[in-house]
């Protein structure tokens, strides 16, 4: 099979949708002529023109307004944000518009929208260009919220979130979008709500999303040196949550880490603690553990970053301490 | 205008008597805003606006029995109980929507008019706000970009001079708001919001700009609300001649003026429209007083398009 990156496999389920539904479009700031600040929209203003694919002024509130205005009078808009930084300039029209005109209005306007660019953390950008909102989004009803973590849960996902009737945030990675993998030329779509289990063990379940599950995959190569058998899940959509998945692995490993590089406070960790905790109580060994940013902001030094995140070595203390050993 | 006019009468009464809940503000002294308005545009033309809401629907043709019962939070009101006066929707009538946060709907009020462009029709959008909200960042953006794309929207600023208790002059050195289109080019004037036949011929004018693909119209609507920001503003900021200056220049009261001063109308047929507005205000009260509260499985719906989105339940 083919191998490609992570922007491409984003930039076909785009293309691809769009060559099915005029509807379509593409809005943000330098999708069009510059190609894309990561270069997902590569090409697509030669494809699609000028009336499809469109740059706009630095102005997010205002064109992420536009679109969900769009969206209510029949057009099916895809909003790039150059980082989800950067979408608190126009949270208002996402929760406060979007979020809430089917309900408002007693289902008589949809809006079929995405809202896409990268989230969290990309190097050494300091406080303002770090930030992983994904817990934030998801806890406003109205809104569903896909956080896949390679191209090819990129691309289905991608195209399911294209063609949703509801209001979808898409969370990527400055750091992903490099990332190569297996993609088939062939159609595929993948559900909205459904996690995966990315690597299969029986001694403890590790569960994550995005960019940083891949600290997990690490992690769990080391353990296996050691004998222990991690299991990873890929919740891939942190609005709805798939929770039987995680259910089902903890009934089976009984011990449970979660790893998300959101702060701690009110996070999709928190909300899978309390969820195992009704449903798995019995099946518990040991106290659920959570490995998650430093509850500040985030700072530029290398060596700050490194007590920051969530590593490798931090989720090989924690799954020890829930395995006793 | 009497309709709009009798109707906020009596859901000012209504709340008064605990039967209207929630925020609630009316459109008392503004009729001719909407009333000349939806005379100079077609049936297939957009409209979208804040949370003063309650006229505009009925100007575009709503029966004021689907309101009235909205404003009662019943399921049979226009949003099915959901939205409450701030919320008023009616998409048969192209009315998309009361907005609760001030100056949000001026983006999507562009966005509207972005999907008009975008399929090659020739309707425009009416996107109302007071005065207020152009002072949100929110409008200048929307502004720019309307302008930018030459979007087919009439912005109209319904400044009755009060942001709920602060004055325009308290909230910028530039009085006549109607300047701030001018900043991004923008076609922007003036005009007495009080007289219905100004409003009608600026909107005309206005909506064939727009349909001729020339791009937004900045409109600036001087009028008076007489009732205070909300039901519970005693409207103390302001002083009760300033009220009787624009009283003396009532809306309906001109138009009667007009129709009595050509003999296009007699007392009688005033006398019959009154019992007329009557007879349809109190069907209102009827329709909204007999109609259910949303059942509760409705809570769960219309939240999502997709029908069975599995929403957390905890069972408590």
């Amino acid at each position: 099979m083919r191998t490609i990156q992570f922007r491409e496999a984003l930039r076909e389920a785009l293309s691809e949708e769009m060559r099915k539904d005029e509807t379509i479009f593409l809005i943000g700031e330098e999708v069009a002529e510059y190609n894309g600040a990561y270069k997902v929209s590569q090409g697509m203003l030669d494809e699609f023109g000028s009336k499809r694919v469109i740059d706009t002024p630095i102005a997010e509130l205002g064109f992420a307004g536009i679109a969900v205005g769009a969206a209510m009078n029949g057009l099916r808009p895809v909003v790039e944000f150059m980082t989800f930084n950067f979408s608190l300039v126009a949270i208002d029209q996402i929760i406060n518009s979007a979020a809430k005109m089917m309900s408002m209005s007693g289902g008589q306007y949809s809006v079929p929208i995405v809202f896409r660019g990268p989230t969290a953390s990309a190097g050494m950008l300091s406080s303002q260009h770090s930030q992983a909102f994904e817990s934030w989004y998801a806890n406003c009803p109205g809104l569903k919220v896909i956080v896949p973590s390679n191209p090819y849960d990129a691309k289905g996902l991608l195209k399911s979130a294209i063609r949703d009737n509801d209001p979808v945030i898409f969370m990527e990675s400055e750091q992903m979008y490099g990332d190569k993998a297996e993609v088939p030329e062939e159609e595929y779509t993948i559900p909205i709500g459904v996690a995966e289990i990315k690597r299969a063990g029986s001694d403890v379940t590790l569960v994550s999303f995005g960019k940083i599950i891949k600290t997990c995959y690490t992690a769990a190569e080391e353990l296996e040196k050691e004998g222990i058998h991690a299991e990873i899940i890929d919740l891939r959509t942190v609005r709805p949550i798939d929770y039987n998945t995680v259910i089902n692995s903890v009934k089976k490993t009984n011990r449970l880490v979660i790893v998300e590089e959101a702060w701690p406070l009110a996070s999709i960790a928190s909300e899978i603690t309390f969820k195992i905790q009704k449903e798995a109580f019995d099946y518990l060994d040991a106290p659920i553990l959570r490995v998650t940013s430093a509850d500040v902001p985030l700072p530029y030094a290398p060596t700050l970053i490194e007590a920051s995140l969530p590593n490798p070595g931090r989720i090989i203390k924690a799954v020890k301490q829930v395995m006793y050993k | 205008m009497l309709l709009m006019r009798r109707f906020e009468e009596k859901a000012g009464q209504l709340y008064i008597q605990q039967k209207i809940r929630g925020f609630c503000h009316l459109y008392n002294g503004q009729e001719a805003l909407v009333a000349g308005a939806v005379s100079a545009i077609s049936p297939d033309d957009n409209m979208v606006t804040a949370y003063r809401d309650h006229a505009h629907p009925l100007g575009r043709g709503m029966h004021p029995k689907f309101i009235m019962a909205e404003l009662y939070g019943k399921v049979t009101g226009c949003s099915k109980g959901k939205g409450g006066s701030m919320h008023l929707f009616g998409k048969e009538y192209n009315f998309f929507g009361g907005h609760g946060i001030v100056g949000g709907q001026i983006p999507l009020g562009a966005g509207i008019a972005f999907a008009e462009k975008y399929k090659g029709t020739s309707h425009v959008t009416l996107c109302y706000m007071g005065d207020g909200a152009v002072r949100q960042g929110a409008l200048h953006e929307a502004f720019n970009m309307s302008m930018l794309w030459k979007l087919p929207v009439i912005f109209i600023i319904e400044n009755n001079n009060y942001a709920m208790g602060t004055s325009v002059e308290r909230t910028t050195n530039v009085h006549d708001l109607y300047k701030i289109g001018c900043s991004y080019e923008m076609p922007s004037k003036q005009v007495d919001g009080m007289n219905c036949e100004t409003v009608h011929e600026a909107i005309f004018e206005a909506a064939t700009h727009c349909r001729e693909g020339k791009g937004p119209v900045l409109l600036e609507m001087k009028t008076y609300r007489y009732r205070g920001h909300s039901m519970s503003d005693p409207a103390k900021y302001r002083t009760k001649e300033e009220l009787e200056e624009y009283k003396a220049k009532d809306p309906i009261e001109t138009v009667l003026s007009v129709l009595r001063k050509n003999k296009w109308i007699s007392e009688k047929d005033i006398d019959a429209s009154e019992e007329r507005v009557k007879a349809l205000v109190d069907e209102s009260v009827e329709f909204a007083e007999n109609s259910p509260f949303p059942d509760v499985h409705e809570l769960y719906e219309d939240v999502y398009v997709q029908e069975d989105y599995p929403f957390i339940m905890d069972g408590f």
